[in-house]
């Protein structure tokens, strides 16, 4: 038994330093020679400053910008905190939440699902076509811009599905908003 | 359901089964001890580790040798990340100063990744340091899956053998999985993920301005405006790739493959599903190979694929279908969005992703999600669960799967037997009284913690039923998922209870505990009694295990098996919330 136990020790030390140490830092070399600013979180900067991250979703919220989807990450896309609501379809608090966000969206014709359900990680940076297009006249309204040259743009920041197959349409909204912001501020 | 979502399916399953083969080959070639094309590179490391650690490759191991070093090598693995956890804050890679982890939590935490299971009752990105991470946890989604990998070698060297005592030797068979196999595969893939975005880096958390404040309520109730964003960062492909390649599972981040920085984009989603089912599919195909019958580890693995389907479709369309409770909203497929039941579902994997994915990671015992199983439709998230209740058998974890499904086959060819009134067979092995016992122990185990524990926890009210999110038969399902994932070490939840209280902390560690090994030691027993047996010649009543007929037989039995056990318990839960919910009840 204690054969066995020393060499699981020493197994356990020598693999442990391979797997739990080498490894990475291998894979964090290779990963900053090949994909420095994807292995940093692909981090949007405007005038030297961070402002988000290409993947990771913000809060809109205001009547002026798009609408990103609710989110049960901590007070809203907390990045230190990705959360879903974890609410069941029964549940009250579910319907209700909806209920307030449809009407949020002062909606008189019915509202993309997207864009009144939380996501499975709070930090969803995408909506779906469907979603941006919903929101064009309020937007346009609101930046007195016509509204095909707003639709024109949610059409331009598309992107279609990954090798024309996988996945869905998405729209990113970080982009799309920035875009929208230096179109007419 | 869209035209596009059934041609992603298809693809996934196409690519799986075209990989099967040349993964189970090299497989076979590895627990063989054959040539290679990275013997140049893993020969050495490997003579080296068995220097140091002064194990002789050549000896060979009884069943209880074999179970014995397995345990041992659990246990002291499991100590040393208990030990990583409640010492994090004075190690280093701690940028943000997480404290130590909690003694109920952090045993939870080391029985959950030593067992392969990855049960997360916490929220990594605010508990766990880089080091515990990477040296305390990702290193367990190497060993654990190399464990299962050893132990369903052993199983299938238990049927290929005659009149032999042994099964092979333990720590050759988990070094041969781990530097041949799972680290080589790790290495190309986690980089494959960074090159979508996925983070990998051992810096602090970025704080990013918002380019809209938002105005909030605060946690003291008043206003308050957030006007920047902390962006949690770590090491994280490098623990991504082996947490799918392993069935693993435990995410960096809370939401797990939901994060963008876990699973960034379609492709990468893509991968991850594949990388979950191309280690159980190729041992599937080994099966076949080592045991001299190809075509058997292709009937095995058509009942897995028949189950992936019915699982797959039935899901599918549940999640497609609108919530009846929600009023003027567009719940409809169209060409702009996917439709269907999105809370809980990232807009890039839409409702075929998240569908196809809960059910790859629930069928193999992975665990990783990509959307949250606690907010699917009823029938929905009564997929993922049924897919564990099943044993973990439909492609199964790493190894597990495999010896897991090789438990029914006995049952399978032992019934046929009955129905015929012959001894049965099971290539060329009489499958006699202690086999069947032990076979029927290993599936007895299973019902009796999952449906044990949620019993007690169901009826004393001040043990666990503060924790739920929700109320009603979904409630039911929340606890009896708990147990139900611990037990069959797959680890996905309902996430909305909250398990990280002394008793779901400690009993859902039982429920690891004896879901893994309670299970692996009468199947090593039964492996070493199909060693030492003799192969008798088939005749013309020999069941045939090659067949469409022995797939169906294999498919029902575990069918039969899961339903007869669980399905009281289902009519409660899930079965109950459906017909609620379409009668309109809310609670």
């Amino acid at each position: 038994m204690k054969k066995h136990i020393v060499t699981a020790c020493l197994y356990t030390a020598i693999t442990a330093v391979l797997l739990g140490v080498v490894y990475p830092l291998l894979i964090t070399g290779l990963a900053h020679l090949a994909f420095p600013a994807k292995a940093n979180g692909s981090l949007l900067t405007r005038n030297g400053e961070v402002i988000g991250s290409h993947l990771i979703g913000q809060p809109f919220t205001g009547p002026a910008y798009f609408h990103s989807r609710p989110s049960a990450a901590g007070t809203g896309y907390d990045a230190a905190n990705s959360s879903g609501s974890n609410l069941a379809p029964t549940n009250k608090a579910l319907v209700d939440r909806v209920a307030a966000s449809v009407s949020t969206e002062a909606a008189a014709t019915p509202v993309p699902i997207d864009l009144v359900t939380t996501s499975a990680s709070g930090l969803d940076p995408d909506i779906t076509p469907a979603a941006a297009l919903y929101q064009v006249p309020r937007v346009a309204s609101q930046r007195g811009l016509p509204e095909a040259t707003v639709r024109q743009l949610v059409i331009s920041h598309t992107k279609p599905r990954q090798l024309g197959l996988l996945g869905e349409p998405t729209v990113n909204v970080l982009d799309l908003n920035l875009a929208l912001d230096q179109l007419k501020p | 359901m869209s035209l596009n979502g059934s041609l992603q399916i298809s693809l996934f399953i196409a690519t799986i089964l075209l990989l099967a083969k040349p993964m189970g080959t090299y497989l076979t070639h590895v627990f063989e001890g054959r040539k290679t094309f990275l013997d140049p590179v893993a020969g050495p490391c490997a003579r080296l580790l068995y220097r140091v650690t002064r194990i002789d490759p050549a000896h060979e191991m009884r069943w209880t040798e074999y179970a014995i070093s397995m345990l041992v090598f659990s246990g002291v693995t499991a100590l040393l990340t208990y030990g990583i956890e409640r010492l994090q804050h004075f190690l280093p890679l701690n940028p943000q100063h997480l404290a130590n982890v909690e003694p109920a939590l952090a045993l939870n935490t080391a029985i959950s990744f030593t067992t392969n299971t990855n049960w997360q009752s916490y929220s990594p990105e605010s508990t766990m340091s880089y080091l515990t991470q990477m040296l305390g946890l990702a290193t367990h989604n190497f060993w654990s899956a190399a464990v299962g990998m050893a132990l369903a070698v052993a199983f299938i060297r238990g049927i290929a053998r005659r009149e032999s005592k042994t099964l092979g030797n333990f720590w050759v068979d988990l070094t041969r999985g781990t530097l041949w196999v799972l680290l080589p595969l790790s290495i190309v893939f986690s980089l494959a993920l960074v090159s979508q975005g996925v983070v990998q880096n051992f810096k602090a958390y970025d704080t990013a301005t918002l380019v809209e404040a938002q105005k909030i309520t605060g946690a003291d109730g008043k206003p308050a405006t957030v006007t920047t964003q902390t962006i949690a960062q770590g090491p994280v492909a490098s623990q991504e790739a082996i947490k799918m390649l392993g069935t693993n599972g435990g995410g960096f981040f809370n939401a797990n493959s939901a994060h963008p920085f876990e699973n960034p984009t379609p492709v990468s989603n893509f991968l991850q599903m594949l990388s979950i089912f191309l280690l159980p599919a190729g041992l599937a195909v080994s099966l076949g190979q080592m045991v001299g019958s190809p075509k058997h580890g292709w009937a095995v693995l058509a009942a897995m694929v028949v189950l992936w389907f019915a699982g797959t479709l039935t899901c599918y369309w549940a999640e497609s279908q609108p919530n009846p409770l929600l009023h003027n909203v567009d719940q409809h497929v169209s060409l702009t969005q996917s439709g269907g039941n999105m809370e809980g579902k990232e807009v890039r994997f839409g409702i075929a992703n998240s569908a196809l994915f809960a059910t790859v990671t629930t069928d193999a015992s992975c665990g990783a999600v990509n959307s949250m199983h606690d907010s699917f439709t009823p029938l929905g998230g009564m997929v993922p669960m049924v897919n564990i209740l099943l044993g973990e058998v439909v492609f199964g974890g790493v190894g597990a799967g495999l010896y897991g499904m090789l438990v029914f086959v006995i049952m399978a060819v032992f019934i046929a037997g009955l129905m015929v009134g012959r001894t049965p067979e099971y290539l060329g092995k009489k499958i006699e009284s202690y086999d069947v016992q032990m076979s029927m122990l290993y599936l007895l185990i299973f019902p009796f913690i999952i449906l044990g524990f949620a019993a007690v926890t169901v009826l004393m009210p001040n043990l666990g039923l503060s924790s739920l999110a929700n109320h009603g038969p979904h409630g039911l399902s929340e606890i009896l998922y708990a147990y139900t994932s611990a037990t069959g070490n797959n680890g996905s939840a309902f996430a909305g209870l909250n398990a990280n209280t002394h008793w779901y902390n400690y009993s859902l560690t039982v429920a690891m505990f004896f879901g893994r090994f309670m299970m692996i030691i009468p199947m090593l027993a039964i492996a070493g009694n199909l060693a030492r047996k003799k192969i008798v010649p088939a005749s013309a009543g020999t069941f045939p295990v090659t067949t469409p007929l022995f797939t169906l037989l294999l498919t029902g039995v575990i069918v039969i098996v899961g339903a007869l056990t669980f399905f009281p318990a289902l009519t409660l839960g899930p079965i109950l919330e459906h017909l609620l919910l379409h009668a309109g009840h809310t609670f």
